[in-house]
């Protein structure tokens, strides 16, 4: 069984005065994710990520399609006990306290007042927060904010938590603890589905990821995976210095450490090469695809549609 | 169910607490107390009329004040500022977050309007130099105001489900006027013909009757409110802001939320 199943998910908005007109938010959107697994859900601003999540979450009615959390369908009052949400940049009510708001949220989730007293400190403490007291929110830090989002999200012990741009507006400082927060989860075996448009903290975390663009899928799977399907270079390594002259028109750069010559070649030209070096009777030590980057896969599925990655 | 319901109502009545929404409790005082100046120069029986007249005018205008300006909000806020969605995510079922709103208003006005009669009978007490028997029926008036929120507070949220808060307020607000003058609507259905009798007619009785509420005057010249009275307000008042709330539901139920 898969933790989240999306099937052909649909939404269009009715635009215009007359709300006749309407304007695809999602197209077709069919995914599936893991238990266990850490799902990075990546695209540009307005590609469909928050529209999707706001789906799963109950606060939106799709055009069509369908989707399973844990089995269940995801409107299924029972899943939403099993799942925690940090919306984007949100606002916490600021007349609380930390204790007091994730007392609220773990009420309406269903835990009993005993539950509640026992799971309020430690959440607390989780996400760093053991030590605020009963200072209102409305004293708190952006970062500390985000935290008690976060917290909010867990309180209940779910088994798998969404988050939308966890790491969006915070300072590199910020950005470190709640990307560790985030490893914690996935250390304790949750299932996590974060949306974000900020490739390191995806290429770190995630097992893997999908690019969402205009509503479409352009592409999912393993991060290292993805990255290799736009690799467009390989290194090779020789020994025989000497060859160099007769290969020089198919590199891209070189590099000579004695009788050892370490060279970067287009994948097109790299036949060429080897047939050259075998020529010249070097001595041929590797050869290596180099890898793309994430960001080089997110930029090449998200530009333009006749570049779309399989 | 019990439970979320507890706790959304619980967080709406905090809310309004810590935001200082009780303060008026500080205006109200301070007009029973501008009162004083103005008994000096009246008759010992006119002292009592303008006080009960002045104090359940008082109880009835903050009450209506915040059961608007604080129920406009109650849904639009929670949008705005996206706290809707956490609550959305979790086994919350729409209605148990409208229904947990209005209890919450009502808590809050509730606590409000004890506070405020507490005042009242205080500065009753000292102004005429003892309570009568009589003076019973002023509770009577005072659970009539309380009737007056339950079916505004309704209304409040009925339009906060979908209309922007300034435009919620106006509506409610209009409503609040018409519904004073429901009776003469009536009346002048009576005395009118054709269409005119009949759109007359249709707005007296779907606009909420405030003026069967208002029984201030009556109680300020020491008349009998009827348990028959008492029993049929209350029926009216459950039953309408039980259908407005259902009304506000259903809306709220088929909202995109963006």
């Amino acid at each position: 069984m898969h933790a989240i199943e999306i099937k052909e998910l649909t939404k269009a908005y009715a635009v215009g005065f007359w709300k006749k007109q309407l304007r695809p938010a999602l197209q077709g959107l069919s995914l599936t994710v893991e238990r266990g697994e850490t799902f990075g859900f990546l695209g540009p601003n307005g590609a469909g990520k928050t529209t999707t999540l706001k789906i799963l979450m109950g606060i939106m009615n799709p055009s069509s399609g369908s989707a399973t959390i844990l089995g269940k369908d995801f409107q299924d009052q029972e899943i939403k006990a099993k799942i925690g949400f940090l919306p984007e940049q949100p606002y916490f009510y600021d007349y609380l306290s930390a204790p007091e708001l994730l007392d609220y949220y773990a009420q309406l989730s269903g835990m009993s007042a005993g539950d509640r007293a026992k799971r309020v400190g430690p959440t607390l403490e989780q996400v760093g927060l053991g030590s605020v007291g009963n200072k209102h929110l409305r004293k708190f830090s952006k970062g500390m904010l985000q935290r008690v989002g976060i917290a909010q999200a867990i309180i209940h012990d779910p088994e798998v938590v969404f988050l939308d741009e966890p790491m969006s507006g915070l300072d590199p400082l910020g950005r470190r603890e709640v990307r560790e927060l985030i490893q914690g989860l996935k250390d304790q075996g949750k299932t996590i589905f974060f949306s974000t448009h900020i490739l390191t903290d995806a290429e770190a975390l995630c097992d893997r990821v999908a690019v969402i663009h205009k509503g479409e899928l352009r592409g999912i799977g393993a991060v290292d995976d993805l990255r290799s399907r736009i690799a467009e270079n390989s290194e090779v390594i020789w020994e025989g210095a000497n060859a160099l002259s007769a290969v020089n028109g198919f590199l891209i750069e070189s590099h000579v450490t004695g009788a050892t010559v370490r060279g970067v070649v287009r994948n097109a030209d790299l036949d060429g090469l080897l047939e050259k070096l075998r020529q010249q009777r070097a001595h041929l030590v590797s050869v290596t695809p180099l890898q793309g980057t994430l960001e080089d896969y997110f930029l090449a599925t998200t530009t333009e549609k006749e570049a779309i990655i399989p | 169910m019990t439970s979320r319901l507890y706790a959304i109502t619980l967080n709406t009545f905090r809310e309004a607490v810590r935001d200082r929404v009780l303060y008026n409790l500080i205006l109200f005082v301070l007009v029973l107390v501008g009162c004083a100046p103005l008994f000096g120069q009246i008759s010992i029986g006119l002292e009592r009329l303008i006080l009960i007249n002045v104090g359940l005018s008082s109880i009835s205008f903050f009450g209506v004040i915040i059961a608007i300006f604080v129920g406009i909000g109650l849904v639009a806020k929670e949008i705005d500022k996206k706290t809707l969605y956490t609550i959305l995510s979790r086994p919350v079922r729409r209605w148990e977050f409208i229904v947990g709103k209005y209890f919450g208003l009502m808590m809050t006005l509730v606590v409000n309007t004890i506070l405020m009669t507490v005042g009242f009978y205080i500065a009753l007490l000292v102004t005429a130099h003892g309570l009568k028997r009589t003076d019973a029926n002023l509770l009577a008036a005072i659970y009539f105001i309380i009737l007056q929120f339950v079916m505004i507070v309704a209304l409040t949220l009925l339009f906060s489900s979908f209309s922007t808060p300034i435009f919620s307020a106006i509506f409610a607000f209009a409503l609040f006027v018409i519904g004073t003058f429901a009776e003469d609507l009536k009346n002048f259905a009576a005395i009118s013909e054709g269409m005119v009798k009949w759109l007359a007619m249709g707005t007296a009785y779907i606009v909420p009757n405030f003026a069967s509420l208002n029984v201030i005057s009556m109680a300020a010249h020491d008349g009998a409110i009827t348990t028959g009275l008492i029993f049929s307000n209350t029926l009216y008042a459950l039953l309408y802001s039980a259908a407005v709330t259902a009304g506000a539901v259903l809306i709220f139920e088929r909202r995109n939320l963006k």
